[in-house]
C-alpha cells in the first residue's frame, strides 16, 4: 500500500532524511525506533502532508498515486492518519462539530451522504467507549484543557472515527502512565483488521509489548540503519541506542 | 475659541435651521439641555484623528457629507417599521422597532407591562415619568470631551425608554431594532434611556439594520442605570450596508454590588464606533465589555472601551476579538482608569485580533490609569493570522483548508458569542457568524422586511 523510496527531506537547508526506503503492506504493524533528532516525527509529517521542509529526492507511493503531491486532507480521505505527537488545541471548535465535519468531508470522499445527527452521536458513543474516551470530553472543544494522556486518547478516539488504511502514529506512547498506555494500546489494536496498517513511532519498547510489530526499524542520523523483527525493540531496550551508532559509524569508514 | 470646522459647520448649521421644530417636538426638560450642549459641541467639534480617543478613525468620510435634515418618519412608514419582525428562532423578546430614530406612533407611545416594567417613547416618559428622567437623563453621558456625544444632546428628540422596578426580575429580553430607511442620504440621532432599579433583573438586545441603499449616519446615545444587587446584559448586534456609519455612545453607570455587561457584535457595516463607558459606581460592582467584529472590503470599526473604577474592590474585564478581511481596518482602545480610593480593584483586557490579508490592518492600543496600590490589572493584545499548525491539524483529518480556515475563525468568534447567556441568541449568533465568514451575509438571514 506504501512504498518510500529513497526520500530525502530538508529543512531550512538542513538534511534531516537522507534516503528512506521502506515498504508497507496492508495488516502490517511497522515500528519506528530511534534516537532523538533521528527524523522520526519529519518522517510523519512529511508523510501525512505537513509543509515543513523540501523534499529534495525519492519518491512515495500511496496504493498506486504520488502521495507527495496530494494535499493533506485528500491523503485522509485516502486513508492516512496521522497521531500526533503533540495534538493542537483549538478552543472554540468543539469535538462534536469537528468530527462530524471530518466524518463528512470521508464520506462525501466515498460518494456517501452525511451522516443523520442521530447515526453521527451513535458512532460517538460507540468509539468514545472503544478508547474509554471520558463522555464529556466529546462536548469540549478540541484537546482544549486537555490533560497529556487524555490529548493522546483523543488521537486514538479521532482514528477510530475515521477508520484509516494507514495510521501513522508519532510517539503516541511518550508522556503516558502506564494505564493510559494500555488503553491507547487496546484501542489501536481493537481498530486494527487484516486490511489496516500501522507505523509506530516511538522512542521506548514498552508501547510493543501491547502493540506486537511485524518489522522493527531503526532511524539513525536520517536514514533507516537496521531493520528486523520485534526481537530488536527488546534488544535496544537492554542495549540502548549506542552499539547501533557505533555500526553505523564503522560502516561509514570501512 | 479655536475656528470653527467646516464639518463642524454643517451640523450647527443643522440645529439652528431645526432647533425650533425639535423644540416643539420634545418634552421640555430634554430641551433644557440643548444650548448648553450645542455650546459645548461648537467648542469640541465634530472629532479629529488628532483627539486621542478617535486617533485610528477617519470620520471625515461620513460626516463632511450633504444629509437630508431632520427626518420625522410619516405614519405610512411606521406602519411598514411595524411589519417588521426579527424572528430569531425561539428568542422570545419583546420586540421594538425605532424609525429613523423614532419611536412609532402606532397603538399608543408608552407601555406598562403587568410586571410593572414601562418601555416607550423616552419623549414621552420624559412628560409622563418627570422626576424619573430628571434624575437619569444626561447624568451618564458626561463626556466632556467628546463631541459627538454633546451634538446628541443637543439634537435627539427620541428614543427608547425603559424601566424596571426594584425587585423585578424580567425573564423576557426586551429587542429594540434600529431601522435606518429612507430615500435620500440621512442623518440621525436616537437618545435611550433604561433604568434598572435596584435588586431587578434585565436584558436588552439591541439590533442596528440598514434597510435601503443609502449614505446613512447615525449618532446614537444610551444611557443605563443599574441600581444596586441588579443584574443587567446589553446585546448590540450590528448588521449595517458598507455606505452606513453607526456611532454609539454607551454609558452605564453601576450600583454596589451589580453586575452588568455588554456585548458588542459587530457583522457588518460600513464604518463603526462603540464607545462602551462602564462606571463602577459603588463597592464590589462587576462589568463585563465583550467585543466581536469582523471586517472585509473597505469597513473599519473602532471600538473605544472606558472602564471607570470608582469604588473599592470591583472587578472589570474586557475582551475584544476581531477578524479582519481584504482592506478593512479595526481599531481598539481600552481605558482602565482606576480611582486613587479604588483599592483591591481587579480589572483585565484582552483584545485579540485576526488579519487575513496582508492590507488589512489594525491598531490597539492599552491605556491603563492606576492611581490606587492595592490593584491587580492585566492586559494584552495579539495580532496575528490563523495558526498554521492548527490548520494542519484540522486538513490532517480531510477537512479541506477552506473549512478548516473557516473553523478556526468561528473558534475564535465564538469565545466571544459564548458569554451571550440567552441560548437561542447565542445560537442565532454562531450561525450568522458563520455565515458572515462565509461571505454569505448581508443580513440577517430570515428578516421580514422584503425591501
Amino acid at each position: 500500500m506504501l512504498v518510500i523510496d529513497n526520500l530525502k527531506v530538508a529543512i531550512n537547508g538542513k538534511n534531516i532524511l537522507k534516503g528512506i526506503s521502506l515498504t508497507v503492506k496492508p495488516g502490517e504493524i511497522h515500528a519506528i525506533m530511534g534516537p532523538n533528532g533521528s527524523g522520526k516525527s519529519t518522517l510523519a509529517a512529511v508523510l501525512a502532508g505537513r509543509e515543513l521542509g523540501e523534499v529534495t529526492g525519492g519518491t512515495v507511493t500511496y496504493y498506486g498515486k504520488n502521495l507527495l503531491e496530494m494535499a493533506a486532507e485528500d491523503r485522509a480521505k485516502e486513508g492516512i492518519f496521522l497521531g500526533f505527537q503533540y495534538p493542537i488545541e483549538i478552543p472554540g471548535v468543539s469535538m462534536v462539530n469537528f468530527m462530524k465535519t471530518a466524518v463528512n468531508e470521508h464520506r462525501k470522499h466515498k460518494g456517501l451522504g452525511p451522516l443523520s445527527a442521530s447515526d453521527f452521536l451513535k458512532l460517538m458513543r460507540e468509539k468514545k467507549e472503544l478508547v474509554e474516551i471520558d463522555s464529556k470530553l466529546a462536548n469540549r472543544s478540541v484537546n482544549e484543557g486537555f490533560s497529556g494522556g487524555e490529548k493522546k486518547k483523543n488521537e486514538i478516539f479521532q482514528m477510530a472515527m475515521l477508520e484509516p488504511k494507514l495510521a501513522i502514529l508519532d510517539e503516541t506512547d511518550s508522556g503516558l502512565d502506564i494505564d493510559a498506555l494500555r488503553i491507547v494500546a487496546n484501542g489501536v489494536n481493537k481498530i486494527k483488521r487484516d486490511d489496516n496498517s500501522f507505523i509506530v513511532i516511538t522512542h521506548y519498547q514498552r508501547l510493543l509489548d501491547y502493540i506486537i510489530p511485524d518489522v522493527v526499524h531503526v532511524l539513525y542520523d536520517g536514514r533507516i540503519v537496521k531493520t528486523a523483527g520485534k526481537e530488536l525493540a527488546l534488544e535496544l531496550e537492554e542495549k540502548g541506542y549506542d552499539w547501533i551508532k557505533k555500526e553505523v559509524e564503522n560502516n561509514i569508514l570501512v | 475659541m479655536s475656528a470653527v470646522s467646516e464639518v463642524t459647520g454643517r451640523y450647527i448649521d443643522l440645529y439652528k435651521e431645526n432647533i425650533e421644530r425639535l423644540t416643539d417636538l420634545s418634552s421640555p426638560y430634554i430641551n433644557s439641555f440643548r444650548q448648553e450642549a450645542i455650546e459645548k459641541f461648537t467648542e469640541l467639534g465634530v472629532p479629529t484623528r488628532k483627539d486621542e480617543a478617535y486617533k485610528y478613525t477617519n470620520l471625515n468620510v461620513f460626516f463632511d457629507h450633504e444629509y437630508k435634515s431632520l427626518f420625522m418618519p410619516v405614519e405610512s412608514d411606521f406602519a411598514k417599521a411595524e411589519e417588521f419582525r426579527c424572528d430569531v428562532a425561539d428568542l422570545d423578546a419583546q420586540g421594538i422597532v425605532l424609525l429613523n430614530g423614532f419611536y412609532p406612533t402606532l397603538n399608543g407611545k408608552l407601555h406598562r407591562f403587568p410586571n410593572g416594567v414601562w418601555i416607550g417613547s423616552l419623549n414621552e416618559a420624559a412628560v409622563k415619568f418627570p422626576e424619573l428622567v430628571e434624575k437619569h437623563y444626561a447624568r451618564y453621558a458626561q463626556s466632556e470631551k467628546d463631541g459627538l456625544v454633546h451634538l446628541n444632546t443637543a439634537m435627539a428628540s427620541d428614543g427608547v425608554f425603559i424601566y424596571v422596578p426594584e425587585g423585578v426580575h424580567v425573564a423576557q429580553p426586551v429587542q429594540v431594532v434600529n431601522l435606518v430607511q429612507a430615500d435620500g442620504d440621512i442623518f440621525n440621532q436616537h437618545r435611550n434611556l433604561i433604568i434598572a432599579e435596584k435588586d431587578s433583573e434585565f436584558t436588552l438586545i439591541i439590533c442596528d439594520h440598514t434597510l435601503s441603499p443609502g449614505k446613512f449616519l447615525t449618532n446614537a446615545v444610551t444611557e443605563v442605570f443599574v441600581g444596586e444587587n441588579s443584574h443587567f446584559d446589553l446585546i448590540r448586534v450590528q448588521n449595517e450596508h458598507n455606505t452606513a456609519c453607526k456611532i454609539s455612545h454607551t454609558f452605564i453607570h453601576q450600583e454596589k454590588n451589580s453586575v452588568a455587561s455588554s456585548n458588542n457584535m459587530t457583522l457588518h457595516g460600513g464604518l463603526i464606533r462603540n464607545s462602551t463607558y462602564h462606571h463602577l459606581g459603588g463597592e464590589r460592582a462587576e462589568s463585563n465589555s465583550y467585543g466581536l467584529f469582523l471586517g472585509d472590503k473597505f469597513q473599519h470599526i473602532d471600538n473605544f472601551v472606558n472602564v471607570d473604577h470608582a469604588f473599592p474592590n470591583c472587578t472589570s474585564n474586557q475582551l475584544f476579538k476581531g477578524v479582519l478581511d481584504d482592506v478593512a481596518t479595526g481599531a481598539f482602545n481600552g481605558r482602565i482608569l482606576v480611582r486613587p480610593d479604588a483599592q483591591g480593584t481587579l480589572a483585565y483586557q484582552r483584545n485579540s485580533n485576526i488579519l487575513l490579508t496582508d492590507d488589512a490592518k489594525m491598531d490597539t492600543k492599552p491605556q491603563l490609569e492606576i492611581y490606587a496600590d492595592d490593584v491587580k490589572c492585566s492586559h494584552g493584545a495579539t495580532i496575528g493570522q490563523l495558526d498554521n499548525e492548527s490548520l494542519f491539524y484540522l486538513q490532517s483529518r480531510g477537512i479541506n483548508k477552506r473549512e478548516a480556515r473557516l473553523m478556526l475563525m468561528f473558534g475564535f468568534a465564538h469565545e466571544v458569542i459564548q458569554n451571550i447567556k440567552i441560548e437561542a441568541l447565542r445560537e442565532r449568533m454562531d450561525n450568522l457568524v458563520m455565515q458572515r465568514l462565509r461571505g454569505e451575509l448581508s443580513r440577517c438571514a430570515s428578516c421580514m422586511v422584503k425591501c
